[in-house]
């Protein structure tokens, strides 16, 4: 059974939108990247999307980059990510691992999924690994009962909609804007045609929508027309600024709010 | 034995390809497509239109006849009798892509690349540039083909290369320095992806090397594969063989798939590939991506790289800038794995070696990246004797890297310095016998070759 599908669904039972929250591990350091993991968690987050970092992080825009650009320096790795992994799981929320697919590859696939199993993971979003590719993630998460996320985008043809859902397992994430991660002012029209799309692609999978949500008000917009609402730049942001674990424990409090209006 | 002239048009992308990439971009397990879903739209729709483009002869004639009257092609092929003298009497023959226009291979992938644009009916080319080539090859082509032309380039480059950031702007490229990771050439990578993924539907990107998602390495190799077809042709025309080995530098490796691919089924041909070994390989510090490094995925492919542990790409260094690239192309690591190319690393001082060899003695200031090759026909040339025939890849002209040559030799800044040991060329030269000078001659000239 799929952890992340079950918590979604039990959202969908309270008449809300799940709320995922993104942050990097080791921004500002390891601890207080979990630190920050468990007061979204308290702040409200159902799912904690569990950042590793990368040095070539392509999706992400500079607000991410500039954190995960220090932990990078400071040689945050995959033991260090288990270690989130298990707080999270500890804290009440569903934790699934974002990663780029270099760190992963070099971790060694199988050991990832088995550790990643261990740890308590519900399995992994994977932003530049496309189902065509992930011949060997698929077999390793299949085998460690691990859920498979990949991104569908407003430029997926409808045979690309059709067989990356197939391949997810959990839900697939809807990258609702063409461009990189980061606050917008306002959620592109694209996010609810997307969503649309995706559904009749696949009836029985959980869409969440990621890129461009920072505040209650758009939460609650994605959250009329989605599953779920993935929020990463504005819970950075709260770290960037300084407001650290109260700001994004306020943050959290916001958009939780947002999803259940 | 074939002493035709250089393919007519509309045979120029013809040749048969090799038995490589397969239809979704792998050679072997290498290659493939790591970039994001939003992407994918893009990467087909160039494939087709690529894939269209290449057979059609409108397309194959005015990409012709911009290679012959503007790049002016063929390029010549020079003996080099007084360098060989220095690399066991070998006889070398050099590919002189440095007399194209702008100065290197460069400009053979960006023609075609921008024609391709025009014709698919985008207005808008990006690029990443490591310190101008492959950025002012592409502001070049769309000055001719009057596109708008944005260059990504790491902003410790656009300090130290401000020639080429102003040879861009006057061609009337918009350069945007880039901030963020190292602020160098896989950083300005990113940030064109990130670019291109935003704004895909009026831009292609114009990408500079062999490496990246399919159709990248394919496409970059098919408008770089001339080199090796002329220089077979050229070859085999005035010696009645073919050459014992051919040698080119490697950094995302263009140049050298270029002239590879031609002599890929002639078994007798070594392929040699040189790779720039920075300070030397054994202190870590060095862009020797195949020598050094271990397959992964970075910048859309799979192929070797320089990596830590925890799978971040590890920078480079190297003299020059245009091979001081983590990454190389997958066609490159694909090569490497079957033993069809064989792979060394050229430290820097062996290049500036042969970098000033050649200046003295045949009046050729050659690419610092071009330089490692020479050094490695050097030494290829001592191992093979004196009836050996090799062919290198001279794929840029120095004039850019006057400034680097000058401080590492320690010329320049006063008239009454002793040029060193390593500008004498009188005597043969040694290893680490070019004086270092103050070595910071950083990466600061060049593009990925």
């Amino acid at each position: 059974m799929s952890h992340l599908a079950e918590r979604i669904a039990k959202a969908k039972a309270e008449g809300r939108a799940a709320l995922i929250a993104y942050l990097p591990v080791g921004y500002p350091d390891v601890a207080g990247s979990i630190a920050a993991m468990i007061a979204a968690v308290d702040g409200g987050a159902d799912i904690v999307e569990i950042g590793v970092p990368y040095s070539d992080p392509g999706m992400d825009g500079p607000v991410i980059q500039q954190a995960v650009d220090v932990a990078v320096r400071a040689g945050v790795g995959m033991r260090d990510v288990l270690r989130a992994v298990e707080a999270v799981a500890a804290a009440g929320a569903v934790p699934v691992v974002m990663s780029y697919w270099n760190p992963i590859e070099r971790y060694g696939v199988e050991r990832f999924a088995t550790d990643l199993a261990a740890a308590g993971g519900a399995g992994a979003i994977t932003p530049d690994l496309i189902p065509d590719e992930a011949a060997d993630w698929m077999a390793a998460a299949e085998q460690a009962g691990l859920d498979r996320v990949f991104l569908v985008a407003p430029s997926s043809t409808a045979a690309r909609l059709g067989s990356t859902t197939a391949a997810c397992r959990g839900f697939v994430y809807a990258a609702s804007t063409m461009g990189v991660t980061g606050t917008r002012a306002t959620v592109s029209d694209a996010a609810q045609k997307l969503v649309a799309r995706t559904r009749a692609a696949a009836p029985e999978l959980a869409v969440c929508v990621g890129l461009g949500v920072s505040n209650g008000a758009q939460a609650a917009e994605v959250a009329s027309f989605a599953d779920g609402v993935i929020v990463g730049s504005a819970y950075v942001r709260e770290l960037l600024e300084g407001r650290g674990a109260d700001g994004v424990r306020a943050l959290s409090e916001d958009l939780a709010k947002g999803v259940r209006s | 034995m074939k002493t035709t002239s250089p393919p007519q048009p509309g045979e120029r992308l013809l040749p048969a390809r090799p038995g490589w990439p397969d239809a979704t971009g792998h050679f072997g397990i290498f290659g493939g497509r790591f970039v994001p879903e939003a992407l994918i739209a893009a990467l087909d729709e160039l494939t087709e239109a690529y894939e269209a483009m290449r057979v059609d002869p409108v397309f194959l004639t005015e990409f012709d006849r911009l290679q012959r009257d503007y790049t002016g092609r063929p390029s010549p092929v020079t003996e080099v009798e007084r360098f060989a003298a220095h690399a066991g009497g070998a006889r070398i023959l050099l590919k002189r892509e440095d007399l194209n226009h702008t100065g290197s291979h460069k400009i053979n992938n960006v023609l075609g690349q921008a024609l391709l644009t025009k014709r698919s009916g985008k207005t808008r080319v990006i690029a990443e540039t490591g310190a101008g080539q492959h950025g002012v090859a592409t502001a070049t082509a769309a000055a001719l083909m009057g596109l708008s032309c944005t260059v990504y380039m790491g902003e410790e480059d656009t300090r130290r290369q401000a020639l080429n950031v102003a040879r861009m702007r006057l061609l009337g490229a918009e350069v945007i320095p880039v901030t963020t990771g190292s602020r160098t050439l896989k950083d300005a990578i990113n940030e064109a992806f990130r670019d291109w993924v935003t704004n895909v539907e009026t831009t292609n990107y114009v990408f500079g090397t062999v490496a990246g998602p399919h159709p990248f390495p394919a496409m970059v190799r098919d408008f770089q594969r001339v080199i090796g077809d002329e220089a077979r042709e050229q070859v085999l025309a005035r010696e009645g063989r073919l050459p014992d080995a051919v040698l080119a530098c490697v950094g995302g490796g263009s140049n050298a798939i270029g002239i590879f691919t031609a002599f890929v089924p002639d078994e007798g041909v070594r392929l040699i590939g040189l790779e720039a070994g920075g300070d030397g390989v054994e202190t870590g510090r060095h862009a020797a991506t195949i020598t050094g490094g271990s397959p992964g995925v970075l910048h859309g492919a799979r192929s070797y790289l320089l990596q830590d542990d925890n799978g971040q790409t590890i920078e480079s260094h190297s003299i020059s800038a245009g091979l001081d690239y983590p990454g190389v192309g997958p066609e490159h690591s694909y090569l490497h794995d079957i033993g069809r190319a064989e792979y060394r690393a050229v430290t820097d001082a062996e290049a500036m070696e042969a970098f000033a060899l050649l200046c003295r003695t045949e009046g050729i200031i050659p690419a610092i990246e071009s330089a490692h090759a020479l050094a490695g026909a050097m030494v290829v040339g001592k191992e093979l004797g004196p009836e050996a025939l090799l062919l290198v890849n001279l794929s840029g002209r120095g004039d850019k890297d006057v400034e680097t040559a000058s401080r590492w030799f320690g010329l320049g800044d006063r008239e009454d310095v002793d040029p060193g040991p390593g500008l004498d060329t009188d005597q043969q030269p040694t290893e680490g016998a070019v004086t270092q000078g103050d070595a910071v001659a950083g990466p600061d000239s060049g593009e990925t070759a």
